[in-house]
């Protein structure tokens, strides 16, 4: 069941299945290295929930829940 | 290549590439805007050998796909200088996100040197690079550094241009297949392109079919100007899109990117990279530190401390020095005083230019030990972490996390400056969020509106100095949000820009690069003093000078002086007697001053918040610099010699003035706090944004500080005196 990467927890990860944005936020997630097949997980959200902070290819990316929004994922295995 | 060679320095932001470009260059650099853009770019040059190398320094960017002003810098600059040849700084820690920006070079086809750097973290990490196997696959020179301690800066340059030699300036752009969904009509748009030569003296004719894949706004436009196959291409690309959008459910960009990174992966996966200990082995230093520092209970409490500790240090190291310059300007007075004839040169030289410019550079020390801070926090990866605990708060009032840097550097936390704040407001990709910014971030309490506020509270709230001035910190950010929540749903409304923004690993700021940071902003701030604060110090004298009083009324005044000298009283008595008849003298002169009839003339309004004619001069002079505030208080209540920094005695003298009280000090505060930015300030904003909206805030500030400060002095002396 594919969901967006709002959805996941603190410290779960997850494999990014699509990107459901078009125009300029699209291009830019992409900048950053969120493509399909990328493995993320989440490390940590801000103070006030939003923003989230996503750790993949070896660095740390924040994004708002917005935009976590159009970044579809599935689930990976517990790996804490 | 005989003479010189220019060498382009590009990577990812943080990747070390200003560090690298400060080890190479050393202090031999110079800050330049280009026209049109406001991002900079620096250039300094080396020699080598008998060679003259000139190092640009690229703003960083993530992607060469024009989402952002420094991109579009990048590509301005590559294309346009076509520099011999472009080193592109990859931290090795993150090599695979990183050589996203070094395919796009090689998809450009200028020579690439591609600099491993950060080498020491990476070991220390485990990871070992096989470079000579990246070096193969990628086609071009691989070095290793460490810029922090300049560590294969000689070998890069050396490779660099041996390899720019080699290629003899030629470009070689590289073919990435795109798939059976694109390529065909990527060879479509390229034969289109290069029949009619379209934009091709530019870029390469398949990066420029690319660009229109990608629906690049800025090649699409340019394109459009020249017309030719302009019309074809886009329909080409519609066509693509359509296709894709069918068959595939995504987009040609989406696409791409998704090939970049196979074609990144597919290099990695040939062992260039060793994992020497394992994932749980590596110890992330800087996500241990985030759990504490951005921790949802324990970072807001440390942002706090952390802020609140800039403030005191910057005040009690900053005394210091200023206690060294208010001397040293008081005897550069002293001396002009001594050496030119009294009269109006001298008033000119030691009123005008010592006292109005020293008064300005008296805050050197403050400026430069903030900024050393904020360079610190900055370089050190804390600022971007404020950034991310502080949007969900600022997005409530239409801003953006990276709003806190600019509101901050204006003066946030007291002592700022609205000029470097206001530049600082380029990080913002939203026109409309940058814009709010530009519009409230005047609103800080400055270094300069500082001594205003020192003096009335000294004045009339001696009893609790801290807590007033706190409370005025706090009043000024309840103003910006208020005021970028009302502009951001009336004049400039829209939705918000994602904030999508790497948080950069913490380290330790070098010493070297944090002093560069604090140099250039603080010369910047020299500058300003040295050029248009002089000028208007001159104008303000003048305007407080002229027309002088006329022939018999300074006469009337010797008269009373030879009444006083003539009179039988002891010397020190007489001498009390005069130095009243020269303030009132002073104080006539003044007032007959063009700067008094002004003041004068807005007397009958002002007088609404409680200001007379004298605070008004004081209000028309603030307009040139806040600064020039106390200066200009000084000399309406005639102690002559008055400098922003010893305040006392003047606030006493305004203490014990009648027509002064509580309110008039809060109404004050209050106006001086919100009022027109001061003009350089305003050339700032026009320069970003444009001259209508320097002049919106201009009008508007003032409107809202006068509405503000007269609603605290009326309901102050009416309900609670």
């Amino acid at each position: 069941m594919p969901s967006s990467l709002r959805t996941l927890g603190v410290n779960e990860k997850a494999r990014i299945t699509s990107i459901d944005a078009s125009g300029e936020i699209s291009r830019r997630l992409r900048d950053m290295g969120l493509v399909p097949g990328t493995e993320v997980k989440v490390i940590g959200r801000a103070p006030l929930k939003d923003p989230v902070a996503v750790r993949l290819r070896d660095f740390t990316l924040t994004l708002r829940n917005n935009e976590a929004d159009c970044i579809m994922i599935e689930k990976m295995e517990e790996n804490k | 290549m005989s003479g010189t060679a220019t060498i382009a320095l590009a990577g990812n932001p943080n990747s070390g590439k200003t560090t690298l470009f400060n080890a190479i260059t050393g202090a031999r650099q110079r800050v330049g805007n280009y026209p049109g853009i406001t991002v900079e770019r620096k250039e300094g040059t080396v020699n080598v050998e008998d060679m003259k190398v000139n190092i640009i320094d690229l703003p960083g960017c993530y992607s060469l796909s024009a989402y952002s002003e420094e991109e579009l810098v990048a590509r301005k600059v590559l294309v346009d200088e076509r520099p011999d040849i472009v080193v592109d700084i990859v931290d090795a820690t993150r090599l695979e996100r990183h050589l996203y920006l070094a395919v796009q070079f090689f998809e450009l086809g200028i020579p690439v040197l591609l600099s491993l750097n950060m080498m020491d973290e990476a070991r220390k990490q485990g990871l070992r690079i096989d470079r000579i196997r990246l070096s193969n696959l990628l086609g071009c020179p691989v070095v290793e550094t460490v810029a922090r301690s300049g560590t294969g800066k000689k070998e890069l340059i050396e490779k660099a241009l041996a390899h720019a030699r080699e290629r003899g300036g030629k470009w070689e752009p590289l073919e990435i297949s795109y798939g059976p969904d694109l390529d065909p009509a990527l060879a479509e748009m390229v034969e289109k392109i290069e029949a009619t030569d379209f934009m091709t003296e530019r870029y390469p004719a398949r990066w420029i079919a690319l660009k229109y894949l990608e629906a690049d706004e800025d090649v699409m436009k340019a394109g459009k100007a020249i017309g030719g196959p302009a019309e074809a291409l886009e329909r080409c690309v519609e066509k693509t899109r359509e296709h894709c959008r069918k068959t595939l459910n995504t987009s040609p960009d989406a696409i791409i990117a998704d090939y970049r990174y196979g074609l990144i992966n597919s290099i990695l996966k040939q062992d260039i990279i060793v994992h020497e200990k394992t994932q749980q082995e590596r110890i992330d230093f800087s996500s241990r530190l985030d759990d504490v520092l951005t921790n949802r209970l324990l970072g807001p409490a440390i942002m706090i401390g952390v802020l609140y500790a800039m403030f005191q240090i910057t005040f009690t190291v900053g005394e210091i020095p200023m206690g060294w310059l208010e001397t040293f300007f008081g005897w550069l007075g002293d001396t002009a005083t001594a050496i030119i004839p009294a009269g109006l040169v001298q008033s000119l030289v030691v009123s005008g230019i010592i006292d109005g410019v020293g008064g300005v550079l008296g805050f050197v020390p403050l400026i430069a030990i903030m900024f050393l801070m904020i360079s610190f926090l900055e370089d050190s990866g804390y600022m971007a972490r404020v950034a991310y605990m502080l949007d969900r708060v600022l997005r409530i009032f239409g801003l953006h996390g990276c709003s806190a840097m600019p509101f901050i550097v204006s003066g946030g936390i007291m002592g700022g400056c609205a000029v470097p704040g206001l530049m600082a407001t380029r990080t913002l990709r939203s026109p409309k969020e940058k814009l709010a910014t530009l519009l409230t971030a005047p609103f800080m309490p400055c270094g300069a509106k500082l001594p205003v506020f020192l003096l009335l509270v000294a004045a009339f709230f001696s009893e609790n100095e801290a807590q007033v001035m706190f409370s005025i910190t706090l009043f000024a950010w309840a103003m910006a949000l208020l005021v970028s929540k009302l502009v951001r749903s009336t004049i400039i409304k829209g939705d918000p820009t994602p904030f999508v923004m790497e948080l950069p690993p913490y380290r330790m700021p070098t010493l070297r690069g944090v002093l560069t940071h604090t140099w250039e902003r603080a010369w910047q701030y020299i500058k300003k003093a040295g050029t248009v604060i002089l000028a208007v110090s001159i104008l303000l004298w003048a305007a407080m000078t002229f027309p002088g009083l006329s022939e018999e009324e300074v006469a009337g005044f010797e008269a009373q002086r030879q009444t006083i000298a003539a009179s039988v009283q002891t010397e020190e008595q007489q001498e009390t007697l005069l130095t009243e008849i020269d303030n009132l003298q002073g104080q006539a002169a003044l007032r007959h001053s063009l700067a008094g009839r002004i003041g004068t003339m807005f007397e009958p309004i002002s007088q609404l918040a409680g200001f007379d004619w004298r605070t008004n001069i004081a209000l028309v002079g603030g307009f040139a610099a806040k600064e020039v505030i106390v200066a200009t208080f000084g000399t309406a209540y005639s102690l002559g010699e008055v400098d922003p920094e010893a305040s006392d005695s003047l606030s006493r003298r305004i203490a014990s003035d009648p027509t002064w009280n509580k309110f008039t000090a809060l109404a004050l505060i209050v106006f001086v706090l919100l009022y027109a930015p001061c003009f350089v300030t305003v050339v700032t904003m026009a320069k970003e944004s444009s001259w209508r909206w320097a002049l919106f805030s201009t009008c508007f500030n003032t409107t809202l500080g006068f509405v503000i400060a007269v609603g605290v002095y009326q309901f102050g002396t009416l309900f609670l005196i």
